[in-house]
């Protein structure tokens, strides 16, 4: 297996003998990248700045631009603004063979006129690699990605999931300073791409490379990433770690975009030491704990994801006025969706508006189960939701 | 399970019925060519003389020698042009009048061949050329090169471009990507371009009547102007030969193209 890696590096040889950079240190900056496609402004303006080692996702819904912006980092589209420097140097108007970056397609790209082994040595051939290290590497790939045995077969004699690990033995074998993975297991079934993704992480922290994958699915972007780009219409909207991104969104858009929330439209607001108090049509008036950037003068509202929500059959002991104040709503239970681990209840509030509750089912029996039309008490702490613009 | 429904006696009637007026005249033709008699209709037992016949006649040889070089050249000449204007169309940029130019490359495909003949040969009459070899292979290659065409662009249409881009990627040039890659991937259409090219070539009467000169007959014309003055038994022996050949060339060109797209399937994305 691939635990030492020697020295010879043969996509920074061919970018003029650059070294990898250490973990940590800066690797790759984009700065103010725009694209246009005839009137459609598919990237408008990305400046990002990516680390040595990191597992970098971007997400967005499709045509959001970032398969654009992917496709730009590999060098099949020149950008028309901005510059893209990688160790410093500027690769925005490189081609693709000039960069030490590669790309693992979506489709995989195998060329299917050559064998597994074939595959896996296009790349270092035409680094001008000795035939003798080839071979050595080559093994190296297909120990890496477990397709011992297969090196003769051609990409139709594999499986889905074969020809993904060929696919990424053959973007990694020229150990690029920076690899692309274009939605790299959206032709994967659920459990394979379960499977998979851990081995991506697994590897990726072994082999200490850089990563940028583009997505559309937000778990995939959670689970490995060790930070997301969230991309809408051309632009980042938020660049943060998978955690930041679920409890602390920027914009309504992101919070909707990412997992499921329920959101209140707030009317009036009312400073109450470190809490606002919010009065909104929906729910009432809501404690929230104060955002840490002010909320402006315009439209706003409250978000609070569905697990945060508890659901019971008498309302908690509650004061209101003290720190310790929490949220309760009365309402009955409108609709149920049970998913296995856990259920989601939408609660028809007395107030008028609708509130979902996801509740772990943590015990085999239905102790906590309720019923169509029950009445219940949703509650929820102050901290637990979030002020957004909108 | 439903058995696979056999053909009822109704489509088998009407399979040999269609079968044999399509082969019927040509098992004939072919069976004639064995006939020892000197008349055409009637059987006087086995005999290899008309092919000997064929052998011994020097005009009718010199212009199936003339048919196969014009075949082989304008074959030639027409896959070569015929593939870089498929790989333009479909893997150039979008240029201005593009549909205009590809709508213009397949019109000869339905072009009459009479049309297509007479403005060759108006040509070749307004550039003062000599008239003979050279005229019925460029008359040739512009007739089948629009089939060559056709031919590789649905092939280069059916791949997937990021096969080109993965190995701009690993490291080649464009180039070095379309001829590492894209040429392997598209050879059988090219071969069976050429093949296509050359049967058609072979077979042609019309063009080659407008565009040839004197002394440099093909064979078609060369079996035309013989059976105007009666239907000889050798022209069953040269026929015969000519459908061996063709046929010979298609199973080349349709296995060829059988291998073509069962690589195709592998490149198609999963």
């Amino acid at each position: 297996m691939a635990k030492e890696l020697p020295g010879a590096d043969v996509a920074a040889e061919a970018a003029g003998g650059d070294a990898f950079p250490a973990a940590g240190q800066p690797l790759l900056r984009i700065e103010a990248v725009a694209k246009t496609f005839g009137t459609f402004r598919a990237v408008a303006g990305v400046s990002l700045d990516i680390k040595a080692g990191e597992f970098f996702a971007l997400l967005g819904p499709s045509g959001c631009g970032k398969t654009t912006l992917l496709r730009m980092l590999a060098g099949f589209e020149a950008p028309d603004e901005g510059r893209i420097l990688l160790g410093g140097k500027d690769i925005a108007q490189a081609l693709p063979h000039e960069r030490p970056i590669n790309m693992m397609f979506q489709n995989y790209a195998l060329f299917p006129h050559l064998s597994v082994r074939d595959n896996i040595a296009f790349g270092l051939k035409r680094a001008g690699m000795a035939r003798a290290d080839i071979a050595t590497r080559v093994a190296e790939m297909v120990a890496l990605v477990k397709l011992e045995g297969l090196e003769k077969r051609k990409p139709d004699q594999l499986s889905g999931g074969q020809r993904q690990r060929v696919a990424l033995a053959r973007a990694l074998a020229r150990r690029p300073q920076l690899l692309l993975l274009d939605e790299p297991l959206a032709a994967l079934d659920k459990k394979l791409r379960e499977n998979t993704q851990g081995e991506l992480m697994e590897l990726q922290r072994r082999l200490g490379m850089t990563f940028i994958i583009v997505t559309h699915d937000q778990e995939e972007a959670m689970t490995m990433a060790s930070r997301i780009g969230v991309m809408k219409a051309g632009k980042l909207a938020q660049v943060a770690s998978p955690r930041e991104l679920y409890e602390a969104p920027r914009s309504r858009w992101i919070a909707e975009f990412v997992g499921d929330i329920n959101l209140f439209d707030g009317e009036s607001k009312l400073r109450d030491g470190h809490r606002l108090v919010i009065g909104t049509r929906d729910a009432g008036a809501l404690v929230v704990a104060e955002p840490r950037e002010p909320v402006g003068a315009g439209k706003f509202a409250i978000a609070i994801r569905p697990e945060k929500v508890k659901l019971s059959r008498r309302a908690p002991v509650s004061e209101a006025g003290r720190e310790t104040a929490i949220n309760t709503l009365d309402g009955v239970i409108a609709d149920i969706c049970y998913l296995g681990g856990t259920t989601t209840y939408k609660v028809k509030l007395d107030t008028g508006g609708m509130l979902q509750a996801s509740v772990a089912n943590s015990a085999r029996i239905d102790v906590d189960a309720y019923s169509l039309n029950q009445h219940v008490v949703a509650w929820f702490t102050p901290d637990d939701c979030v002020v957004l613009p909108s | 399970m439903r058995k696979v429904s056999r053909l009822s006696r109704f489509n088998i009637a009407s399979l040999a019925l269609g079968l044999a007026f399509l082969y019927l005249p040509i098992l004939i033709l072919v069976l004639y060519s064995f006939n020892a008699s000197r008349l055409v209709t009637v059987w006087g037992g086995w005999s290899l003389r008309w092919y000997r016949e064929f052998f011994n006649d020097r005009a009718m040889i010199e212009a199936a020698w003339m048919s196969l070089r014009v075949a082989a050249s304008s074959a030639t000449i027409a896959t070569l042009l015929g593939t870089l204007a498929a790989v333009a169309l479909s893997r150039g940029e979008r240029f201005r009048g593009r549909t205009l130019f590809s709508g213009m490359l397949y019109a000869p495909l339905v072009m009459p061949e009479v049309i297509t003949g007479l403005s060759l040969l108006l040509l070749f009459v307004a550039l003062n050329a000599e008239r003979g070899f050279w005229t019925v292979t460029i008359a040739h290659t512009t007739l089948t090169m629009c089939f060559v065409a056709v031919v590789v662009q649905s092939r280069l249409g059916s791949l997937d471009r990021s096969l080109e881009e993965a190995a701009m990627d690993l490291g080649c040039n464009p180039v070095r990507a379309f001829v590492s890659v894209t040429l392997p991937l598209i050879a059988p259409a090219i071969v069976a371009g050429w093949m296509l090219a050359f049967t058609l070539s072979l077979d042609d009467l019309v063009i080659a009547s407008f565009t040839t000169g004197p002394g440099s007959a093909t064979l078609p014309i060369r079996i035309y102007s013989e059976v105007r003055l009666g239907v000889k038994p050798e022209i069953n022996a040269i026929c015969t030969l000519v459908i061996a050949l063709i046929a010979v060339v298609i199973v080349i060109a349709s296995l060829a193209s059988k291998l073509s797209s069962s690589q195709g399937e592998s490149a198609a994305p999963l």
